[in-house]
């Protein structure tokens, strides 16, 4: 068999640079059924040293390089839903949907791929306490 | 046979679709997943893959096949990629590809062209898809099965499928799903997922579609060869050649027939075998996985007699790994076979698996032969409740017809 020794179009093409363009993701955190300190009952219930291993793995993932940290959120149930019917604006108390599944918080995270992202919304502490993070892509023109 | 192949067969003309058909199905994947490579865009590398096997099927009939197949096709599918590009102003970003020269098929052969199988593997089976749209995937871009084919084998309508592969495709690029092998951290779990698409697929077709049956072979064999020091990968390939070398035996006149009244004559003797061989790789790369044990169970019933300790054993080990109750219940069966048919029963009063037509047809079968007649009618009546293959429920309806 004959073996060729020179680069080919083929490797060239693949190995340029610009094919690892980086995606750029809002992970958006829904405490769910978590603890958090807006909920005393459920944060009571947690250890000294739980509460501070919660928020330290928080500060840790804001750390991250490639994390632009979110405006840190009041509770859900501080929020004010606004619809407007007939030209009316209509407020309601509360989140859109449920206070269970309103949205927590969130950060930008900046990456080669959706990997990464998996990974760093698993480090999130809301995943593994009975809430999830919805990982969206940033659409970019 | 496979739909692509016949349209292709049907353009150019009679008798002349062999050598593209052959073509087709030895180096669709291989030429499908060297475009993804080269464009970073599953649609286009689709299109022009498509595209380059439409023109062998005019040419190699009229100027003769190519000495190398697989070059031509790349060749040709990449020239035909950069003129769509070309031609396509809305492609703009793509612009670094302009640049490029058209490519001779001189320039390439089998060492320039990489192999990147896997990598169009592992996207397809990553885990931010669903897993039906990760078998479609897997189907369409490795096996190279045409949208109807695969609609067809999942008894879909097409146009559902024809969805199901676009929403696929976008959400590869949309969600930045990347394409290439995982890191060696996440390697075990995507493998894992990798197996299980191939293996949900090999199972579609044993209960009945033979064809699907023979594609996840083709894929595990691929595997086999990409991945050579990976046990769970060649206990896969072990276990479903043994599995589909009983297929002759497995039906008559349309009835599921039971292992221990199979007609062992009709077994592929040299396909356990090579089944067999792919096993002893697999355990002497030591491997105790889930397929290892599958395949190793395999290999016993292959054995006559069978030894139902040793079986009811390895059930029990994989029952542990897998935390399967289906694997109890198989566990069950080896215990009723080995002689302990009340202890078999008690197992099987354990397992929650009511929606489960098999809990419901082992437990019937062991109260027959525990001579407890009213009690397996009712449980053969449950089973076929449940029964969802045709050739499944005229074997229950047999056995109903056979008591007492």
């Amino acid at each position: 068999m004959e073996v060729s020794i020179e680069p080919t179009p083929v490797r060239l093409l693949r190995d340029h640079p610009d094919k690892e363009e980086a995606m750029k993701y809002v992970l958006l955190i829904h405490q769910g059924d978590a603890p958090t300190p807006y909920d005393q009952e459920g944060w009571g219930r947690l250890s000294e040293g739980e509460r501070q291993e919660i928020s330290k793995a928080y500060m840790e993932i804001n750390e991250v390089p490639g994390v632009s940290p979110g405006i840190q959120l009041a509770a859900p149930d501080a929020a004010t839903t606004v619809r407007v019917e007939d030209g009316k604006a209509l407020t309601t108390d509360g989140p859109f949907v449920a206070v269970k599944e309103a949205l927590g918080g969130w950060l930008v995270f900046e990456a080669d791929d959706i990997d990464a992202a998996i990974e760093l919304a698993s480090r999130i502490p809301a995943a593994r306490l009975g809430g999830g993070v919805e990982i969206r892509p940033v659409v970019e023109w | 046979m496979v739909a692509g192949l016949e349209e292709a067969g049907d353009r150019s003309g009679p008798g002349r679709a062999r050598p593209l058909a052959q073509a087709f199905r030895e180096e669709w994947g291989r030429v499908l997943a060297t475009l993804i490579g080269f464009l970073g865009d599953f649609d286009l590398a689709e299109e022009a893959t498509q595209e380059a096997f439409a023109a062998a099927a005019e040419r190699w009939p009229r100027d003769g096949t190519p000495d190398n197949p697989r070059a031509w096709l790349v060749t040709t599918a990449r020239n035909r990629a950069i003129d769509r590009i070309r031609r396509s102003r809305t492609l703009a970003e793509k612009t670094r590809l302009l640049d490029v020269p058209e490519a001779v098929e001189d320039t390439l052969d089998d060492t320039t062209i990489p192999d990147e199988r896997l990598e169009l593997i592992f996207t397809c089976c990553h885990p931010a898809l669903a897993l039906e749209a990760q078998v479609a995937l897997t189907l369409r871009t490795l096996g190279g099965l045409s949208t109807d084919e695969i609609a067809r084998a999942f008894l879909v309508p097409e146009a559902t499928m024809a969805k199901r592969l676009v929403r696929a495709k976008a959400r590869i690029r949309a969600a930045g799903i990347p394409f290439r092998l995982p890191p060696a951290h996440l390697l075990p779990d995507r493998l894992a997922a990798v197996l299980a698409v191939v293996y949900l697929i090999f199972n579609e077709g044993y209960g009945g579609r033979g064809d699907l049956a023979a594609e996840a072979i083709r894929l595990g064999r691929a595997l086999a060869e990409l991945m050579p020091d990976e046990p769970e990968v060649a206990a896969l390939l072990a276990l479903m050649l043994m599995n589909d070398a009983r297929r002759d035996a497995r039906f008559a006149d349309g009835a599921v027939v039971l292992l221990a009244e199979q007609d062992r004559s009709l077994w592929d003797r040299d396909q356990i075998e090579r089944g067999r061989a792919e096993l002893d790789r697999a355990l002497a790369l030591g491997g105790r996985g889930p397929y290892v044990l599958q395949a190793a169970l395999a290999s016993l019933h292959a054995d006559d007699p069978q030894d139902w300790p040793q079986i009811a054993l390895l059930y029990g080990e994989l029952a542990q790994v897998t935390g399967s109750p289906v694997v109890e219940l198989n566990r069950a069966v080896a215990m009723a076979e080995a002689g302990d048919v009340e202890a078999a029963l008690s197992l099987v009063e354990t397992l929650e698996l009511d929606g489960y037509h098999y809990l419901h047809a082992t437990r019937a079968e062991l109260l027959r032969r525990l001579d407890r007649t009213a009690e397996a009618r009712l449980a053969y009546g449950r089973a076929l409740e449940l029964v969802a293959l045709d050739a499944g429920r005229r074997f229950l309806e047999r056995r109903v017809a056979e008591l007492p």
